[in-house]
């Protein structure tokens, strides 16, 4: 296994910190050394690891929003075109104009929150790329414990600033445990 | 700053915070001890249990046959009795479904740390409330292949629904909780079914958990999408599961039957709802805690929150009580006020008196610290609200419908058993799902818990030895 391994392109160095502390720590130094191709891996998430690796504001936020909008739309264009074209209903003595507006509101949130919620559902998966079962680090052993308790972080090959020695004396030089290199898997 | 910093310093030291996990556990225990739920042999007592629950399941799934294949005159619905246990047993089950929404959206997003050890199984009661409430609307059509008339699209005549009809609000708002739920239970479970497929032994549970978990690697650029899409979650949910039940008691307040047609009836259903639903929680966990040692997880401080909570729904229901009684008096309205005379002193009038005790007198013992802290006082008390619950629901609906403006047409209601027996299934139902979720699923947010354990905070110190000096360092 590992002969075939060697000979398959470098997915990028990984090395195992003993706390979230240590691990926030870590990520401080790798942003201030400018790597872009890089993450900490943790069994939850850390507050304010975000910063400490130099990444902003999730814009899923405002993906979400534009979801809720379609869902508000669909629900106006569902009610108003069978209600007051299709098949016009007089209830109460009530016709259908903008007066009438009340009834009519309590699907337009129910849809604007459905559809809000499957954006947001959907969209965590599609910006994280998932779902993907082969990912390289899987065929490293320890990072079985990943989802116990123990802490990660792995600079990537892809990063312009990635070097197969230089990366791994840093990360040991920062107090990486462990540190090793993976390869791709496919 | 430097003297406010210090004097919270100071506070924080003379009032501690409790831990929310007890005897200073590791990550690692919380991992072995919820994942060792689930993967350790089922114990003695959950075959009991199962084969008890799954008994009445099945029962009801067979009334529910009886009543398709037979017709709705199996129930004890009549004429003015139209809607009697059926909507009893749906308003019942939608608002036990809203206490895992509540705990996982509104606590959230107030920051209610305490939550993590039970929203996952509340959220997992919630989806199965949701379920067995479904049932009964869908089987008291009657025709039940006609069930499509509710769905948004013409029927073959061309007509379509109302949409300005409550009946169709329902509809929405409950699939679009319902949906919700789902959704938001599923993206909490994620990284935990990672934790499980990385533990897993078993060549089938390896499959079964890598293929749900998705490939979750608990990187933090993705840990950034998924906080981001559970505080939007937290925040569309917060509105749409108090308009959940406000949209059910629309299909009553909308009406002009005296009893039904009041204004107070949204946040007092809602309120209702919360109380049910914390009752219906404190049921499953005082004993789950028990039998699964998780005395360290789900301590005595969040069963004292909750009773808090208790206390505060319910005297807010028994403020609604009180208020409707009164308006019905001060309105001069002569059905209303004969409406709620019949409620207290009529032909029902034991059903109208436990349900004020079991919802208004039984959480009042929940002012003393000791019985909140006493599992049989606290046992009781959600029994009470559990049963006082359902009697709310029977008080409001069967005993406004059975004597209204007429006289003439006034008529008792009384369940065949093939009423008594759905619910009893829909119990059944209820219970057995629960026990196949403790038995596959963690039924702990093991990731949300090892969050609010100290060492998560990156700016944690770890205790220093005794004698030694502590190591001088900036505060961030």
């Amino acid at each position: 296994m590992s002969a075939a391994m060697d000979t398959k392109p470098v997915f990028g160095v990984i090395a195992e910190f003993p706390s979230a502390r240590a691990l926030y720590q870590a990520a401080e130094k790798v942003r201030d050394q400018g790597y872009t191709f890089w993450d900490v891996h943790s069994p939850f998430p850390i507050h304010g690891m975000s910063k400490a690796m130099g990444l902003g504001h999730s814009t899923l936020g405002y993906i979400i929003f534009w979801g809720g909008f379609l869902g508000f739309t669909t629900a106006v264009l569902l009610e108003y075109i069978p209600s007051s074209f299709l098949f016009p209903l007089i209830v109460h003595g009530k016709p259908v104009n903008f007066f009438t507006v009340p009834p009519f509101f309590p699907i337009m949130f129910e849809l604007t929150i459905l559809f809000s919620a499957f954006t947001a559902f959907f969209g965590v998966f599609v910006m994280n790329r998932l779902p993907r079962l082969h990912h390289p680090l899987f065929d490293f052993e320890p990072f079985k414990r990943v989802t116990n308790d123990a802490f990660f972080l792995a600079i990537e090959a892809a990063d312009p600033k990635f070097s197969e020695t230089a990366t791994r004396e840093f990360l040991e030089e920062i107090g990486g445990q462990g540190v090793t290199l993976l390869h791709e898997n496919d | 700053m430097a003297e406010s910093d210090a004097s919270t310093v100071a506070f924080v030291e003379r009032m501690p915070r409790n831990p929310l996990v007890l005897n200073n556990h590791s990550m690692a225990w919380i991992s072995d001890r919820i994942s060792g739920i689930v993967e350790n042999r089922a114990p003695l007592w959950w075959w009991v249990t199962i084969s008890i629950t799954g008994s009445f399941a099945a029962f009801g799934t067979f009334c529910i046959l009886y009543l398709l294949f037979t017709g709705v005159g199996v129930w004890g619905n009549n004429i003015p009795v139209g809607w009697a246990w059926g909507i009893t047993n749906f308003v019942f089950w939608i608002g036990i479904g809203h206490a895992g929404t509540l705990i996982s959206a509104i606590l959230h997003l107030c920051r209610q740390k305490w939550r993590t050890s039970i929203n996952r199984s509340a959220e997992a009661m919630t989806l199965f409330a949701v379920m067995c409430a479904g049932i009964f609307p869908a089987i008291h059509v009657g025709r039940i292949w006609m069930i499509w008339f509710v769905a948004p699209v013409p029927n073959p005549n061309w007509i379509w629904p109302n949409f300005r009809s409550p009946l169709m609000w329902d509809v929405f708002a409950v699939s679009t909780y319902f949906t919700v739920s789902v959704l938001f239970w599923y993206l909490g479970l994620v990284p935990d079914l990672a934790t499980l497929r990385d533990r897993a032994k078993g060549k089938v549970s390896q499959i079964v958990y890598a293929t749900l978990a998705l490939g979750w690697r608990g990187g933090n650029r993705q840990w950034r999408h998924y906080e981001m899409a559970y505080l939007v979650l937290a925040g569309i949910s917060t509105p749409l599961v108090l308009s959940v039940h406000s949209t059910v008691s629309f299909d009553f307040a909308t009406s002009v039957l005296p009893g039904w047609h009041t204004t107070i009836f949204p946040p007092y259903f809602v309120a209702g709802a919360i109380y049910g639903g914390f009752a219906m929680v404190l049921t499953l966990l005082l004993p789950a805690r028990s039998l699964y040692k998780l005395q360290d997880v789900i301590t005595w401080d969040h069963i004292d929150v909750m009773c808090k909570l208790l206390l505060l729904t319910g005297s807010i229901v028994g403020y609604a009580y009180c208020m409707e009684f009164f308006v019905a008096f001060y309105g001069a309205n002569p059905f209303e006020r004969f409406a709620f005379l019949n409620r207290y002193f009529g032909p029902y009038w034991c059903f109208s008196w436990t349900m004020f005790f079991c919802n208004v007198i039984a959480p009042q013992l929940m002012w003393v610290r000791a019985f909140r802290r006493n599992w049989a006082i606290v046992y009781f008390c959600a029994m009470c609200a559990n049963a006082g619950m359902w009697f709310e629901r029977f008080v409001i609906f069967v005993i406004s419908l059975h004597r209204d403006f007429l006289p003439s047409a006034w008529r008792m209601y009384y369940p065949t058993w093939v009423d008594i027996f759905t619910f009893v299934g829909t119990l059944g139902i209820f219970f057995t799902l629960f026990l196949l979720f403790i038995r596959f699923l963690p039924m702990v947010a093991m990731s949300e818990v090892k969050s609010v354990l100290p060492e998560a905070d990156p700016h944690y110190h770890p205790p220093v030895p005794a004698g030694e000096e502590p190591a001088k360092e900036a505060r961030a």
